[in-house]
């Protein structure tokens, strides 16, 4: 049999799905690690980078924190988490083994592309609206949540849409420190030489990741002012 | 074994051993000075190689998508879809077809490049004023003359920024590919996690954030002397 044959026998066998640490059991902990890293990333940086745009300050720091996640391996920071003191590699709960660790970099990860898009997109109201609100007498407060965040929105959730593709992507890296989630299959299948499970497992992240995606793109169109006009922010 | 063990120990305290476990240790990098250097060469020809290769591809990619628009939706949402493909899940769907080689490696990693550029191109072209080309055709520059003479190097700053942006994340995406035994320095972390070898990692990982920060350096440089008139025009 052919390597696809083997991996397409692996995906349609009921019992590579269901028991500890099968394809369903692993899929939901990503989910999971994804969901929980998500919401920890946007209660940090969205408030910091909405109010940093408002009072138009740190534009510096908003910018280059892109550039720096961009240039440190989601690979190389977990495996430090991972091998410190703390949080090192402990079990937490229902995220697994390392699973303190993996949050701690999903989250991390997910920073650059919320603190980048929701600066940007408070800074780039258009001056015109910002004097205008100024002209109706509206103090600092009522400007930013009637004028500059629903103007921002947009932009902000297309942050959170690359945020997501980030985190789901490191949430699968995570398995290369012997970390929770789906990779752990594809790791240990490819460890053991039992490249259909590794591959199979693949599979199936990419395709809840594409999934992912098209929900995100779903949610981001439903908060775009001009629907149908599909304008392309990134 | 346990006299013979103990004594070097003893003789010459290091950061590293089965006691100690510096994060950073100048006596590794030392020792294994063959094993790093390998490790980073094979990182930065698996880098060079993927990029090369999203250039090569989205290039004649974005002058199709400028010829025919309504392509241009369609390449897009394909590269957007590959794009969102974790790359430890990309690797091995690739295994079937190319194996546990460098070439699994390369080929991933051009596609999320690949996905980066031909936006690059499209949005360089798209800053190349209309009024340059009108008069460019205006003077009888053809259509290869005119993309090669004019618009190429009018996108330049904006494609270079793509690539910049390209380099980068795939300097650090490289380490993935250790999951086929080609990772660079990323093998290094590896086993570095694996016999939990704190100076291994710590090395590897700074010089994957040196190489990325060279390399975009290098392309900040290539693009100053390939602009002469940027500069001009600045001052």
């Amino acid at each position: 049999m052919t390597l696809l044959e083997l991996t397409w026998d692996y995906l349609t066998t009921a019992g590579s799905w269901t028991g500890n640490g099968g394809l369903l059991d692993r899929l939901v902990e990503q989910l999971l690690l994804t969901v929980t890293a998500l919401l920890l990333g946007m209660g940090v940086g969205l408030p910091l980078a909405l109010w940093l745009g408002h009072i138009g300050r740190g534009g510096f720091l908003a910018v280059n924190v892109s550039n720096i996640g961009r240039a440190i391996p989601t690979f190389a920071l977990l495996a430090v988490l991972v091998t410190a003191d703390w949080p090192g590699p402990a079990q937490l709960g229902p995220y697994g083994r390392a699973g303190l660790a993996t949050l701690i970099a999903l989250a991390l990860f997910a920073l650059p592309p919320l603190v980048t898009n929701a600066y940007t997109a408070v800074r780039e109201v258009s001056a015109d609206v910002l004097e205008a609100a100024d002209g109706m007498g509206m103090s600092g407060r009522q400007r930013f949540w009637r004028v500059e965040l629903p103007l921002a929105l947009p932009l902000v959730v297309s942050g959170v849409r690359l945020a997501l593709v980030q985190v789901w992507a490191t949430a699968t890296i995570a398995a290369l420190v012997a970390g929770p989630g789906v990779g752990a299959i594809i790791v240990s299948g490819f460890a053991r030489n039992k490249y259909s499970e590794g591959i199979g497992a693949a599979f199936v992240v990419a395709v809840a990741a594409l999934v992912l995606e098209l929900l995100a793109a779903a949610a981001q169109r439903a908060v775009q002012p001009g629907r149908g006009a599909t304008v392309r922010t990134s | 074994m346990t006299l013979l063990g103990a004594a070097p120990a003893a003789a010459e305290p290091s950061c590293y051993s089965a006691l100690v476990n510096e994060w950073w240790c100048a006596q590794y990098v030392e020792d294994r000075r063959d094993d790093i250097v390998a490790a980073t060469t094979e990182h930065l020809q698996i880098t060079v190689a993927a990029v090369l290769l999203g250039l090569l591809i989205a290039f004649p990619l974005a002058l199709l998508a400028r010829r025919l628009p309504r392509l241009e939706t369609t390449i897009l949402g394909v590269s957007t879809g590959l794009y969102t493909v974790p790359s430890l899940a990309l690797f091995p769907l690739l295994v079937p077809f190319t194996g546990l080689t460098a070439t699994t490696v390369v080929i991933g990693l051009g596609v999320y490049a690949l996905t980066i550029l031909v936006r690059g191109f499209l949005d360089g072209f798209r800053s190349v004023p209309d009024d340059v080309v009108e008069s460019a055709v205006g003077l009888g520059y053809g259509t290869t003359r005119l993309l090669f003479k004019v618009q190429l190097p009018l996108a330049l700053p904006v494609l270079v920024a793509a690539l910049r942006v390209a380099t980068v994340s795939t300097v650090a995406l490289t380490t993935v590919g250790t999951l086929v035994s080609y990772g660079g320095l990323g093998d290094l972390i590896a086993h570095g996690v694996q016999r939990n070898f704190r100076a291994e990692l710590v090395t590897a990982a700074v010089l994957c954030v040196v190489l990325a920060l060279l390399l975009d350096i290098v392309l900040v440089v290539a693009q100053r002397l390939l602009t002469p008139w940027a500069r001009a025009g600045a001052r």
